[in-house]
């Protein structure tokens, strides 16, 4: 026997299951008033700086079909690249999003604004994005993916540079559809599944 | 802001696996391709901070929130509580944490649930609270009943509550289940098989915590939750961070 780590182990995940929505989007699912006050209803109060945008998209199963039942929820920094909590963040970002597929369509839409560009470690930079984690019934560990935008510069990414097939890089890129607004498909499965992250 | 360093990467073997085709809503929904592997950035090593001026008096009392105080719910009253901590074994204080559950009865209040046991008018099946200095956290609800679903042809969850934790980086999120210890339908439950660990499902389930319950009131559950931990060492703590 070797002696015994101080480490522990994190916790395994457990599906988030068909009624996500009753304890963490209540208002979604009928139940709206379980709380005075639901949180991750917008990710920006009025008043924000930046561009406000729209992104409509899907998340799609291995057949084609768009799941209805999904809950997504995005991260990001405010319109300068800092995260809330951060000394000079803007005070109207809360940088949070909590939203679900519309039952009828399975179509999402996040209204945020456009997030800056964020600092790496090593003084490099990271290209604007928003990171997104997907739970449902059937994924069994909620996935974690990010947006990136068409219209900005992409090419000193670190994390995009780290995608060895350069097509797949396309799955993590919202695509411009009009004035302030992108479509963003999330593949679960097939020639264009999304890319998962495991950071 | 200080650096605290990079999050522990992820032991994928501690969690279950994506593809379980006994979980048959697993197949369609599990990515085939390997996962990218990338050392966390400031994207993963912040997160949302929701504190207590969100939470209302009752919110993690679900015996008695749903009705706002007026009526108890229906079913075996029982705290449920317990630390989080991280995989340094440090509290993770002043973290969000939220469960949901179906009734005594084993029916969820939720449009797509057409499970036949009535609803309890007392009942929501939402709870949450915050995390205090040491990383402590308790609920008072009553014990959800087990209920069919489909998937195999007589397959029935176990009593089950879900939870959702924060911590403090995005990159800590969780979501997992808290069973019932000496539940039968556990070892025959498909969702609880995705973990292939026999022992990491058994810090799953929680046990009877007898010290904690209350006489003429309630039993309690405990439950400990291990969220991921800093990769931090003293050399990194005198370099300048971010
Ligand atoms: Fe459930």
């Amino acid at each position: 026997m070797v002696q015994k780590l101080d480490t522990l182990v994190e916790t395994p995940s457990q599906t988030a299951g068909p009624y996500v929505h009753i304890g963490l989007m209540p208002s979604y699912c009928g139940n709206a008033g379980a709380y005075e006050q639901e949180i991750g209803l917008s990710p920006i109060e009025d008043g924000a700086a930046g561009e406000v945008i729209e992104i409509v998209g899907q998340v799609i199963d291995g057949t084609g079909w768009a799941l209805r039942d999904a809950m997504i929820e995005s991260w990001q920094a405010d319109a300068a690249g800092k995260y809330p909590g951060q000394p000079g963040a803007d005070p109207k970002v809360s940088g949070h999003c909590r939203f679900g597929a519309d039952a009828e369509t399975g179509e999402f839409t996040l209204r945020t604004i456009k997030p800056g560009p964020t600092p790496t470690r090593s003084g490099g930079q990271q290209a604007p994005h928003i990171a997104l984690w997907i739970v449902a019934r059937g994924i069994n560990i909620g996935l974690q993916t990010r947006i990136y935008f068409e219209d900005e510069d992409n090419s000193a990414d670190p994390l995009l540079a780290r995608i060895e097939q350069r097509p797949r890089v396309d799955t993590l890129i919202a695509r411009k559809t009009g004035d302030g607004t992108y479509r963003f498909d999330i593949r679960l499965q097939g020639d264009k599944e999304t890319v998962f992250l495991d950071v | 802001m200080t650096d605290q360093g990079p999050l522990i990467p992820r032991n994928r073997a501690a969690h279950p696996v994506a593809y379980d085709i006994d979980y048959k809503t697993s197949v369609p929904r599990s990515p085939k391709w390997a996962l990218l592997s990338y050392d966390s950035s400031i994207t993963e090593e912040t997160g949302p901070v929701y504190g207590h001026n969100v939470l209302g008096a009752l919110d993690n009392n679900l015996i008695l929130n749903w009705t706002k105080g007026a009526a108890p719910a229906v079913g075996e009253r029982i705290l449920m509580h317990g630390r989080v901590v991280d995989e340094n074994n440090r509290p993770v204080p002043n973290t969000l944490v939220e469960i949901w559950q179906a009734n005594a009865g084993g029916r969820y209040r939720h449009m797509k649930d057409t499970y036949f046991a009535p609803l309890d008018p007392n009942f929501g099946g939402c709870g949450r609270t915050i995390t205090d200095d040491n990383g402590y956290y308790e609920f008072l609800t009553i014990r959800p009943g087990a209920y069919p679903w489909p998937n195999r042809a007589n397959d029935w969850r176990p009593m089950h509550i879900h939870i959702s934790v924060f911590g403090s980086a995005f990159g800590q999120r969780l979501i997992t289940q808290m069973y019932f210890e000496g539940d039968p339908l556990i070892d025959l439950c498909p969702i609880a098989a995705t973990i292939k660990s026999r022992s990491q499902l058994d810090r799953l389930v929680a046990p009877l915590d007898m010290a904690h319950s209350k006489p003429m009131d309630y039993l309690a559950y405990k439950f400990d939750i291990v969220l991921r931990g800093r990769r931090q060492t003293m050399f990194e703590n005198k370099l300048e961070g971010m």
